[in-house]
């Protein structure tokens, strides 16, 4: 059936066995093939939820300004919805993310205003908020605070996996605004017993966690810790690895966060494995490698990739 | 019984700029106990009278502390400890 808008497009994406990666015949690997959105990521369902939610509650009108802090991929998705419906889009980001997403943004029409690289996405919030309260008439959607980010997953994303994969035993995303994880999560956990929902959580550099005093950390509104069953930090070793075996395996091209999340996975995989249990694991591609080429996650040894991604965003 | 503690910059001013130290401790608690005899001032950073802080992290072998029994989580010799602050992440 032929879409009548881009938007219908996002959604009901491939969930994809990794035969090759799967450690055991009933210890299986599936992909949630995330990056098929039209603007390659996860995001584009948070992006059309978000503008949906605020066009029905009120505060966006035809030619209002939409402000958010994104680090990429929320922006990007959100440029795409913006242009369609009519609206500008003012992204602040931090410097220290890479060129392909500024160009892409730009691209679709956003506005961008970079906050500065130490301290991160903490910083853009920051600076997001002092510009909200100088543009009072400006939609801040805040995705880090905002229900229709989970929604987005608990009625898109969960129902989806559910459907594909009725027997799924553990469920593996990378953890920023924490909305898909919350949501999943959420819906899983009504409708499978015993589900285990595990974050792969990226570790930075220095330079990312430079926060000038502990009590400026950040945790999201969404973050709710019941949901989870674990959370595992990543490094971009373990990531690059894992981003670079999911490509020779399996012949997917995944942003380096997936790698983050394969890792956690294989983890999983590996101790049901060992435990002599069954197990269907999915995990979520957030989005594809594309974006990432000018970073050197793919270029030369795992060493050199690895510290060419310190001080970078780099999921 | 030796565990790699992982120090973030923010916090090396209690460990003389140390990016690692070593501890001991059967539990999280313990070491942090421990740790707090050489490192004075460490502890209360990290913990308050609910238990760990909240913009704060602790890891043992990079899985998340709060799901593995906070405070009484059991250690190992070998294992590594990372103490990492919250900061917004995610390619969001």
């Amino acid at each position: 059936m032929p879409a009548h808008s881009l938007l219908e497009t996002i959604g009901n994406t491939p969930l994809v066995e990794l035969a090759r990666l799967s450690p055991a015949p009933d210890v299986r690997l599936w992909a949630k093939l995330e990056d098929r959105n039209p603007t390659g990521s996860v995001k584009d369902r948070v992006a059309l939820a978000m503008i949906e939610a605020a066009e029905r509650d009120g505060p966006l009108r035809p030619g209002s300004t939409v402000l958010e802090p994104t680090s990429g991929n929320t922006g990007i998705g959100l440029a795409m919805v913006c242009r369609l419906r009519g609206y500008r889009l003012v992204c602040v980001m931090p410097e220290n993310t890479s060129v392909e997403r500024r160009q892409l943004l730009t691209m679709w029409g956003a506005e961008i205003v970079s906050s500065p690289a130490a301290g991160g996405s903490n910083e853009a919030v920051r600076v997001a908020k002092q510009l909200a309260g100088e543009h009072p008439d400006w939609v801040m959607l805040y995705q880090y605070g905002n229900p229709a980010n989970w929604r987005a997953h608990y009625q898109g994303t969960g129902p989806e996996l559910l459907a594909d994969l009725p027997g799924i035993t553990h469920f593996v995303a990378g953890l920023g605004t924490t909305g898909t994880l919350m949501g999943v999560g959420r819906y899983l956990r009504e409708k499978v017993p015993d589900i285990s929902v595990v974050a792969a959580e990226p570790r930075y550099g220095e330079l990312v966690y430079g926060l000038r005093n502990l009590d400026e950390g950040f945790v999201p509104e969404l973050y709710d810790e019941s949901v989870l069953s674990g959370r595992h930090n990543v490094g971009p070793y373990d990531a690059l690895r894992r981003t670079r075996e999911l490509v020779a395996n399996e012949g997917i091209f995944a942003g380096i966060s997936t790698g983050a999340a394969l890792h956690v996975a294989l983890g999983l995989a590996e101790k049901s494995a060992a435990a002599g249990e069954r197990a269907d694991i999915a995990f979520v591609v957030a989005d594809g490698g594309w974006k990432y080429l000018s970073t050197g996650a793919y270029a030369g040894t795992l060493d050199e990739a690895a510290a060419a991604l310190e001080g970078q965003l780099w999921a | 019984m030796a565990i790699e503690v992982r120090i973030p910059t923010i916090l090396r001013s209690h460990t003389d700029g140390a990016k690692a130290v070593t501890g001991a401790g059967k539990t999280l608690g313990e070491l942090l106990d421990d740790l707090e005899e050489r490192h004075p001032g460490l502890r209360e950073r990290l913990v308050d009278d609910g238990g760990l802080r909240r913009f704060v992290n602790l890891y043992r072998n990079d899985e998340d502390v709060r799901f593995t029994g906070g405070l009484d989580t059991e250690l190992a010799d070998g294992d590594t400890v990372t103490v990492l602050p919250a900061v917004a992440g995610g390619a969001a």
